[in-house]
């Protein structure tokens, strides 16, 4: 009789889940496994498919410019990952000795203000800040340094570290906030007991700090570290790719693929490959970050 | 659950599009038309699917409308780029009536539009010249362009060459059009010593604007037909001719010249209007899509004049191309369609429209009447342009337009290569021709 019972509130608990379930399978799971099947056929997308077998991966790893655009995309996790993430804890700290005062909510604004506008807009107003009679030229011209200066999107050399700095501004907000949080958490006790025992602001930072932040610095990589693999909007606005092929990364190789080229196939191909990729990069982070404690 | 997983799973294991019903190939149908269809007198609505941003496609309508009180419309617009997306979807799915068009091969090939055969015949569009409606043919499959059956219409053609600002001409002392590649040459060089930008171009993002100046030198060194075959996709036809490869030479030189702007790799195509409307540039690689707006924007100090050729005398040649429309393969209400897409040729007012709102050169028979347009416009200048052109038969589709992807995936990254010293004359050409053959074939 027990047994009865429990084996229907079982029961019931799977029925909550149903609907959510349901939503995973049908617009998540599905397009997934239709990503890979895609991925083995030659399709333009309208017509009939032709099996292609693993063809297309052949091609993902052997053509220079996707594999150029999964490199790129390696690139831009410097920018989309690490700066968010180192300057992001500086900004934390120091916005943390200030907590008091009225300049330490306004910092937190400031610095969060990025994710609150649409990346499309950002992109479009970071390429008039980096065009060749932009902000950011003026402010080089004023200082002297008008040898430096050009159209910061439009040069090989600069294009893929430009549309990193986008993103390092976009990310910077995120990580700062998330990380202040985190040091709201940490046990005021640890930082007098420190301080008892003669221990600076630096010492402070590396002793209490850092390790206390494992967890959110976790989190922090992770998501700027997807952002950076999966990247597109940015791109996609302020230089398409271009020019040559010196921005082009895998999110937007994907997009061209399969609406300009109908290679759809081939575009699913690239799709899986850093879908792979992407959980590569994260689940080391998840492994390493994680808490040891618990 | 299980039903779902299941119902996703059967759908697996067949091949992606097997499932989409397949129109089979348009034939002409058993009898030919006996008469001209037309919009009839019952109430009808034509579903048309426009481009955002050309207002001569909604005066067109409403002016039929309005001579058809039996015809409304329902109209769908969207930007070319998200057209060029939907366009198989949309006229599998969904087809318009009528429908602005991409490149069309692919959808021929998979029979998402109608064969125009029947009503080009009936309505005697056939006896157009011929140029006209050259690019809008296919042989069987639409493997290649520019011949066999007519699959799409034009509302209009366009014309393009070169616009100058004449007070920037005045400065250097430059009266009258350059009449050889040499006189331009000379003109851009005095317009660089006098302190000028000597050419407005873009070249950024996704689409190399230096396309355009590149193709007018290919037609000024050799003929336009080869290059025309080309784009057509004719079996064993290539870019990397000698002839072509001077015309790349030659735009380096430009280029090496300081002719082009600084940050030409990072100038869109908007960004370059502002700046030559407001006077930064003397010459401007375009075409008369923007004759009304510079009409207006520059007036009487805006110019306009064809590619002069490398030889003095010799023949001129201009990218130029209809604004092609299409009927979709299952539409509901085809015969009104083209009965509207007749109309748009032959009625005055409707002719009128298009010199007046969309700039270009109408499409029908030679001797239909054109409407008066202003002396001494930009307009004026491109409509006598598009005579010459079809007197010398000069008329080349854009070579962006070879196959769907060739502009963004291969002309607009060599130039901008070019442009930065990274790439070749001769490079480009091979690397266009080995992306144009990988295509081709794949497509």
């Amino acid at each position: 009789m027990k047994a009865a019972v429990q084996r229907r509130r079982n029961w019931a608990g799977w029925l909550f889940v149903l609907p959510a379930a349901a939503f995973y399978v049908v617009f998540v799971i599905q397009p997934l496994a239709m990503t890979v099947q895609y991925s083995l056929y030659s399709w333009d997308g309208i017509g009939v498919a032709a099996w292609n077998g693993v063809q297309n991966y052949l091609r993902v790893f052997t053509d220079p410019d996707l594999f150029a655009a999964i490199l790129n995309a390696l690139k831009l996790i410097v920018f989309f990952s690490a700066v968010p993430v180192v300057l992001g804890l500086a900004i934390a700290a120091t916005i943390r000795r200030i907590a008091a005062s009225r300049l330490a909510l306004v910092a937190r604004t400031v610095i969060f203000l990025p994710q609150v506008i649409p990346l499309v807009a950002a992109g479009i107003t970071w390429s008039w800040l980096l065009s060749s009679t932009g902000l950011v030229n003026q402010l080089l011209t004023a200082i002297g340094l008008e040898g430096v200066t050009r159209a910061w999107l439009g040069d090989f050399s600069t294009a893929l570290p430009a549309v990193g700095v986008i993103g390092a501004w976009v990310l910077l907000g995120l990580c700062t906030l998330l990380l202040l949080a985190g040091m709201s958490k940490i046990d005021p006790a640890l930082y007098e007991a420190a301080r008892l025992d003669g221990a600076g602001a630096f010492r402070e930072f590396f002793s209490i700090t850092l390790p206390s932040l494992r967890q959110e610095i976790g989190v922090c990589v992770t998501v700027t570290v997807v952002a950076a693999l999966a990247s597109f909007d940015i791109v996609y606005i302020s230089t398409q790719g271009g020019p040559g092929n010196a921005s082009m990364v895998p999110g937007l190789e994907i997009y061209y693929l399969a609406f300009s080229e109908r290679e759809v196939g081939l575009a699913s191909a690239l799709a899986v490959v850093l879908t792979v990729l992407v959980i590569a990069c994260a689940l080391p982070i998840q492994w390493l970050t994680r808490d040891r404690s618990s | 659950m299980v039903v779902i997983l299941g119902g996703s799973l059967a759908a697996a294991c067949a091949a992606p599009g097997s499932g989409n019903a397949q129109a089979t190939a348009a034939a002409s149908s058993a009898a030919p038309m006996s008469a001209a269809p037309t919009c009839g007198t019952e109430p009808i609505t034509l579903k048309a699917y426009y481009e955002t941003g050309f207002p001569i496609t909604k005066a067109l309508s409403d002016e039929f409308a309005k001579q058809h009180p039996n015809v409304t419309w329902d109209i769908r617009e969207d930007q070319f780029a998200v057209i060029t997306q939907n366009a198989p979807r949309v006229l599998a799915d969904d087809p318009p009536d009528l429908m602005r068009l991409p490149q069309v091969s692919e959808l021929v090939k998979n029979n998402l539009l109608k064969n125009l055969d029947d009503y080009a015949k009936v309505f005697g569009w056939d006896q157009w010249p011929a140029s006209q409606l050259e690019q809008m043919r296919l042989a069987p499959g639409g493997a290649v362009r520019g011949e066999g059956s007519l699959y799409a219409m034009g509302l209009n053609f366009s014309m393009t060459g070169v616009f100058y600002n004449k007070k920037l001409a005045g400065q250097i002392g430059m009266t009258t059009p350059p009449e050889t590649l040499a006189d331009l040459d000379a003109a851009l060089a005095k317009a660089k010593d006098a302190g000028l930008a000597p050419i407005a171009q873009f070249n950024g993002g996704a689409t190399g604007g230096l396309a355009f100046p590149l193709q007018d030198l290919m037609a000024s060194y050799g003929p336009p037909a080869p290059i025309n075959e080309w784009i057509y996709q004719k079996p064993g036809a290539t870019i990397d001719t000698p002839s072509n490869l001077q015309a790349t030479q030659h735009l380096e030189k430009w280029i090496k010249a300081g002719y082009f702007w600084k940050d030409v790799n990072a100038v869109d195509y908007a960004t370059m209007m502002s700046r030559f409307i407001k006077g930064d540039g003397l010459f401007m690689f375009n075409g008369d899509w923007e004759s009304g707006n510079l009409d207006k924007q520059m007036a009487g100090n805006i110019g306009f004049f064809l590619m002069p050729p490398a030889q003095a005398g010799g023949k001129r040649a201009a990218m130029s191309a209809p604004l092609t429309f299409g009927i979709g393969a299952n539409a509901k209400n085809a015969d009104c369609a083209a009965a509207f897409l007749n109309w748009v040729a032959t009625d005055a007012q409707a002719r009128t429209i298009g010199v007046e709102v969309g700039g270009s050169h109408p499409m029908g028979p030679a001797d239909a009447p054109m409407p008066p347009v202003t002396a001494g416009s930009v307009t004026e200048n491109t409509l006598a342009a598009g005579a010459q052109i079809a007197t010398d038969n000069g008329a080349m589709d854009f070579i962006a337009n070879a196959t769907g992807a060739i502009y963004a995936k291969s002309w607009t990254p060599n130039l901008q290569k070019l442009v930065a010293g990274e790439q070749t004359p001769d490079g480009l050409l091979k690397s266009v021709q080995a992306d144009y053959q990988s295509q081709v074939k794949g497509g």
